[in-house]
C-alpha cells in the first residue's frame, strides 16, 4: 500500500463518481469542524502538494506574522456525504502543515498522532468506542424546546424522533461508521447513538463526522440537534463516555484470564494513570463553562475520580464482559462530555493511562458504595478527590500538569489556557437569572 | 471495462448520455486512429455508431474487423436495422439507439466478461474493476475507501478459505502497517457495514482464527 496508490484511487473514485465537490476537513483547538471546498481539477496538487489557507482566522492556529499554513489531505479518509449524495459532494480530513512541511503543532489530528506514537513505541494499538448523546430541540434558541417527554429506552409513540435516529444510523454506516446501539435517553428529547469501537485516530474523525451527520439530519428535518453539555437544568448532560482498550498485536492488553478482576498488571497501572490525572485533564474533557454544570450530583455525572467495576457514579468504569468475550475487556471513562474535542481527550486520556503503565502506579481501591452518601471526611481518608468544580479550577489544575503540557504540546497547551481564561472571565461578568431570582428579592 | 473504444469520437447526445450512465468509458477514436492497427491491441471491443453516416461507418467498421478482429457492437437507429441485416459482417452485437443504459451495460459487459476476465473480479452480485478501482453492488457503485477496496478484492480474489488476521495484515496492508491485527476488524466491520445486511454474512468471523469470505 503506497501513499500514491491511495491518492489514484481518490482521483478514480472522483471521476467515475461525479464528485463536483471535495471539502478539506480539519479541526480547531476547540473541536469545531472547518471545512475548505475545492473542485475536483484542484485536489491532484491537493493530494500531493496540500492546499495553502490562512491559518490566522482558524481559532487556536497560527498568529498572523506566520499566517499561511497547508492543508493535506489524508487520502484514506475520503467520503463521499450520504446527505449530499445527489449533488456529488465528498470529504477528505486534512493534516496541517507549515508551509516548510513539518506538521503543525496546533493541529489536533497532529497531536493525537504524536501520542499514538508513544503508545506504539511501548508496543500498543490504542482503540476506542464512544457513546455520544445529544439533545433534539426544536430550534436553536435561546429557550430549549423538547420534542418529547420521553425516558429512557423509550419507543413510539412518545419517541418521535426515532425516524431521524434511523436516518442518522443509516448516513453513518454509509459513511462507514459502524453503529452498536442506540436508543432514548434518560432526558426528554434525549438521545444516544453508541459507536463501534475503532482505532483512536479513525474514532477521532468519526466523531467529527457522527456530530455533522447528526446535525445534518436534524436540520433536514426543520430541527436542532445540540452536544451542549448541559443544555435542561432538571435533567442529565449530554456525555462522551469513552471505552478504551490497548491491544498488543491480537492481545488484549487489558485482560487476564487469571486476575480475580480480569484485569492484567497493565490495565490496572493504566486506570491508576486514569484516576491520577484525573482533576488535570478535566479542562480538556470538559472544555466549556457549562460543561460543569453537568458535572454535579444527583445526575448520572462522576464527580469523584474512583474507578469500580460496577458503579455508575465512578468517573472510571471497567464494564462486565461476556463470557467469552475476552478480548472486549476495556475501561470506560464517564467525564467527557459530548462537545469535546475528541483528538484532544483522546490524546489526554492515552497518556495518562500511559503514564500510569510507564511509572507502575498502583491501582486504588475499587470502590463499590455510593460516594455521594460518604461524609466528605471518610472521601478525603480513601484518598478520593473531586473533579474540578468549575472552569477555572479546572484550568488551575491543567496548568500544573507536566503530563498534559507534554501531552497537548505547547503550542495548543498555552492557547487552551490563554483562550479558557478568557471564556471564563466572560462569564464572570454575566449576572445569572440565578442570581436575580435568589437575591434581588431580598438583598 | 478496459479497452473499451468508441468510434467517431463524437457520438450522438443519446449515445453518450446512455454510456455515462452506464459509467461507461470509452478510449475515443478518431478517423486516424482506426488505420493505427498496432494500437488495436489495446482495444478489446468497439462500439461503432452509424450515425448520419451509416454506409461509410459500415466500410470503416468492415475494415476494423478484417484489419484488426477485435469484436464490434453497432449503436444503430431503429431504421439502419436493415442495413446491418445482409453485412456480411460477424458482428459481436448490436444495440438500437435510444439505449437503456442497463441494457448496453449488460452487453458491453457479457462480451467483456469473455475477452477480459483479468479485469472484473466477480462475486454473486459484486463487481470488482480491478482497472478503475470501481466496485458494483446490484449494478449500483458501492463507496468504498482504499483499503476496504483491496481487503475486498483479496476475499473475492481469495476465496472459501480462512484468512488469519495476521496474514490479512500482511497480505492486504503489508509489513509497513503499524495498526496492529485489530485494524483487520475494524476494517472487516466497515466493509460489512456498506456492502449491506444481506450480504454481509459474505465475509464469515471465524473463532479465534480470521475470517473466510463465501
Amino acid at each position: 500500500m503506497t501513499a500514491d496508490k491511495q491518492a489514484e484511487y481518490v482521483l478514480q473514485t472522483v471521476a467515475k463518481r461525479g464528485i463536483r465537490f471535495i471539502r478539506l476537513w480539519f479541526t480547531d483547538v476547540q473541536g469545531f469542524l472547518k471545512s475548505v471546498a475545492i473542485s475536483p481539477a484542484e485536489l491532484e496538487t491537493a493530494l500531493t502538494e496540500g492546499m495553502t489557507f490562512d491559518g490566522s482566522s482558524i481559532d487556536g492556529y497560527a498568529r498572523v506574522h506566520e499566517a499561511d499554513m497547508i492543508a493535506k489531505p489524508d487520502p484514506t479518509t475520503f467520503q463521499i456525504l450520504p446527505w449530499r449524495e445527489p449533488d456529488g459532494v465528498a470529504r477528505i480530513f486534512c493534516d496541517i502543515h507549515h508551509t516548510d512541511g513539518t506538521p503543525f503543532a496546533g493541529d489536533p489530528r497532529n497531536v493525537l498522532r504524536r501520542n499514538l506514537r508513544e503508545a506504539n513505541e511501548l508496543g500498543y494499538s490504542f482503540y476506542v468506542a464512544p457513546e455520544l448523546e445529544f439533545f433534539y430541540f426544536a430550534d436553536s434558541g435561546p429557550e430549549p424546546k423538547v420534542l418529547d417527554h420521553g425516558g429512557y429506552f423509550d419507543l413510539t409513540p412518545l419517541d418521535t424522533a426515532q425516524e431521524y435516529r434511523r436516518t442518522t444510523i443509516e448516513h453513518l454506516e454509509k459513511l462507514g461508521i459502524p453503529v452498536e446501539q442506540s436508543h432514548h435517553e434518560v432526558a426528554p428529547s434525549q438521545h444516544e447513538i453508541t459507536l463501534r469501537y475503532d482505532d483512536a485516530m479513525a474514532m477521532a474523525d468519526n466523531v467529527m463526522s457522527y456530530r455533522l451527520t447528526v446535525k445534518e439530519v436534524a436540520l433536514a428535518h426543520g430541527i436542532y440537534a445540540t452536544f451542549m453539555p448541559k443544555p435542561l437544568e432538571d435533567h442529565d448532560g449530554s456525555g462522551f463516555h469513552t471505552h478504551m482498550s490497548l491491544f498488543e498485536g491480537d492481545q488484549n492488553a487489558f485482560y487476564s484470564a487469571d486476575a480475580e478482576n480480569g484485569l492484567t498488571p497493565t490495565a490496572e497501572a493504566f486506570i491508576a494513570g486514569l484516576v491520577h490525572h484525573a482533576p488535570a485533564m478535566t479542562a480538556i474533557t470538559n472544555q466549556w463553562v457549562n460543561s460543569y454544570k453537568r458535572l454535579v450530583a444527583g445526575f448520572e455525572a462522576p464527580i469523584y475520580a474512583f474507578w469500580a467495576r460496577n458503579n455508575q457514579s465512578a468517573l472510571v468504569r471497567v464494564p462486565t464482559i461476556k463470557a467469552g468475550k475476552a478480548s472486549s475487556t476495556r475501561v470506560e471513562y464517564r467525564s467527557p462530555d459530548a462537545a469535546t474535542n475528541p483528538y484532544l481527550t483522546f490524546s489526554v486520556l492515552l497518556a495518562a493511562g500511559l503514564d500510569g503503565i510507564r511509572n507502575g502506579r498502583t491501582l486504588p481501591d475499587e470502590l463499590g458504595k455510593n460516594v455521594f452518601e460518604m461524609s466528605a471526611s471518610e472521601r478525603t481518608q480513601l484518598g478520593i478527590r473531586r473533579l474540578p468544580e468549575t472552569l477555572s479550577h479546572a484550568l488551575d489544575e491543567l496548568e500544573q500538569s507536566e503530563l498534559m503540557n507534554q501531552a497537548l504540546g505547547d503550542h495548543v497547551f498555552d492557547w487552551f489556557l490563554r483562550n479558557k481564561r478568557k471564556e471564563w472571565d466572560a462569564y464572570q461578568h454575566h449576572v445569572s437569572r440565578f442570581e436575580l431570582e435568589r437575591y434581588l428579592p431580598i438583598l | 471495462m478496459n479497452g473499451l473504444a468508441l468510434f467517431p469520437h463524437s457520438p450522438s447526445a443519446e449515445l453518450a448520455s446512455a454510456l455515462r450512465s452506464a459509467a461507461l468509458e470509452p478510449i475515443l477514436l478518431t478517423t486516424d486512429d482506426l488505420d493505427k492497427t498496432d494500437e488495436a491491441a489495446n482495444w478489446s471491443l468497439v462500439i461503432i455508431e452509424l450515425g448520419d453516416e451509416p454506409l461509410r461507418r459500415l466500410r470503416n467498421a468492415r475494415r476494423l474487423q478484417d484489419d484488426t478482429g477485435v469484436p464490434i457492437i453497432l449503436a444503430v437507429q431503429k431504421d439502419q436495422i436493415a442495413l446491418i441485416m445482409d453485412e456480411g459482417m460477424n458482428l459481436a452485437d448490436f444495440i438500437v439507439l435510444p439505449a437503456e443504459p442497463l441494457e448496453l451495460r449488460a452487453r458491453v459487459r457479457r462480451l467483456a466478461a469473455t475477452l477480459t476476465t483479468e479485469e472484473i473480479l466477480r462475486y454473486r452480485d459484486l463487481e470488482l474493476n480491478t482497472a478503475t478501482y470501481q466496485a458494483m453492488i446490484a449494478d449500483r457503485p458501492a463507496d468504498l475507501t482504499y483499503m476496504e477496496y483491496e481487503l475486498l478484492r483479496f476475499f473475492v480474489e481469495n476465496p472459501s478459505r480462512v484468512w488469519s488476521r495476521e496474514q490479512l495484515l500482511s497480505k492486504v496492508w503489508g509489513y509497513e502497517y503499524y495498526g496492529g491485527a485489530r485494524t483487520v476488524d475494524v476494517h472487516v466491520r466497515r466493509l460489512r457495514s456498506k456492502i449491506g445486511e444481506q450480504r454481509a454474512a459474505w465475509i464469515t468471523t471465524v473463532r479465534s482464527v480470521g475470517y473466510r469470505f463465501g
